[in-house]
């Protein structure tokens, strides 16, 4: 999801616990909230700061394909919507660095790892925004697959980490309906208009499927995760909710889903759908997406254009504080 | 590396009245622009009506190996609670 292949060292057996691991593993099955100076296994802690931290930097970098439009979108009303879901998405980023700062990592730490290249992103970011349908697609299929994730990790175990959660999808339903509201607006529009919407429909279907991680057969590391309740689902029951409750909604505004394999399946109650292209996942994941170097090279010219600026509000308050208190300094 | 801005503890105090709640944290130079960030950052639907600060640093937290000695306490002493005493129905509502 905004958080994909997040590694751990696979699911320890109980008699391969200490009995603190095993009192630990029996407080997140009774359903308590693990609490930052608690304590907690080494895996625990380092497999959610890389989680949390991919979580938040892909919050950040997610503002950059709809950053493409504000000073595009077609009417007053939709650039102010546009930049109020951007400056949510920058909210979000802040309330995830700061759950990951509890576990003792510091956010610029964070931020160089994101610079250098050590830590990821998810991979839909690495996809250009080409037109104005895009703003509709990002939010209906983006945040739509982003809410199918978050939803079930309001209940994770670590607390910083749910109460984020909770925060981020009160106010996350609102990039997914205005995506939707920009989708319906484009289909109801000239055939061009409609073209437009199915076009940004085709580029962005397979890569929101992508964004769920690789198929279950083939993560070896959800189990850990999964017992530690930091993982809630397994990618593959996520992503198939989430093609369940896409397709009618394609259909409302009278677009195809590109699949013909596309069908419903009476027995599971659910669709079939082709699995996406995996090598092309793997390959963005490696860094060679279409935008990987523009969206990475954005984040690192922001953050040293800015270093002038953060220095200079840092002097700021060192002054004023020793003119506040001058015999402290004596 | 440059200097890391410090953290702060974000309090708001929502419409009705209630006490300020801590709502989350984050990094700004000084209190001034800690609470123009908190207002951007925890308060976009409004949330609140005022807004307080704290330094991270400045604040001293119970340990969680104290759970216990500080917390039970209070268990036993049911006798706290209105529930714990039987008012006959005809001395009406107390």
């Amino acid at each position: 999801m905004y958080a994909q292949l997040v590694q751990t060292d696979g699911l320890k057996k109980p008699e391969e616990m200490s009995p603190e691991e095993r009192a630990f593993q029996e407080r997140i099955d009774r359903g308590e909230k693990i609490e930052p100076k608690e304590w907690m296994p080494e895996g625990y802690r380092k497999t959610l700061i890389r989680q949390i931290g991919q979580h938040a930097h892909s919050e950040i970098v997610g503002q950059l394909p709809e950053g493409n439009w504000i000073t595009r979108a077609p009417t007053l009303e939709r650039k102010a919507i546009l930049l109020a879901k951007v400056q949510d998405e920058a909210g979000h980023g802040l309330y995830l660095y700061c759950a990951a700062e509890t576990l003792g990592v510091s956010r610029d730490e964070l931020m160089e790892l994101l610079h250098r290249g050590k830590m990821k992103y998810s991979s839909i970011f690495n996809y250009p925004t080409l037109t104005w349908a895009d703003m509709g697609a990002v939010g209906w299929l983006v945040d739509g697959a982003a809410i199918m994730n978050q939803v079930p990790l309001q209940r994770t175990s670590f607390g910083p980490y749910s109460r984020a959660m909770i925060r981020i999808c009160k106010e996350e339903s609102f990039h997914q309906r205005q995506g939707y509201a920009v989708m319906m607006k484009m289909c109801a529009g000239t055939p061009q208009q409609k073209a437009m919407a199915q076009d940004a429909l085709n580029r962005l279907w397979y890569p929101s499927l992508m964004m769920f991680g690789p198929s279950d057969k083939d993560s070896v590391h959800s189990a850990q995760s999964m017992a530690w309740k930091i993982k809630m689902n397994t990618n593959d029951e996520l992503r198939q909710k989430f093609v369940d409750q896409t397709v009618p909604q394609a259909e409302y505004l009278g677009l195809t889903i590109p699949d013909p394999e596309l069908k419903w399946n009476e027995e599971k109650g659910g669709y079939d759908f082709s699995e996406p292209d995996w090598s092309e996942f793997f390959d963005v994941i490696a860094g060679n997406g279409p935008c990987n170097k523009d969206r990475l090279g954005a984040r690192v010219k922001a953050w040293d254009d800015g270093a002038w600026f953060r220095e200079g509000l840092v002097a700021h308050a060192e002054k004023a504080a020793a003119r506040k208190a001058p015999l402290a300094a004596e | 590396m440059s200097k890391e801005w410090p953290l702060w503890e974000v309090f708001i105090r929502g419409q009705h009245g209630l006490n300020h709640r801590h709502v989350g944290s984050l990094h700004a130079p000084d209190a001034e622009m800690a609470i123009n960030n908190a207002r951007d950052v925890y308060t976009r639907r409004n949330e609140g009506v005022s807004i307080w600060v704290v330094p991270s640093a400045a604040i001293t937290a119970s340990s969680p190996s104290d759970k216990g000695p500080l917390f039970e306490p209070a268990n036993s002493k049911v006798y706290r609670h209105p529930t714990f005493y039987d008012i006959p129905e005809e001395v009406g509502h107390m």
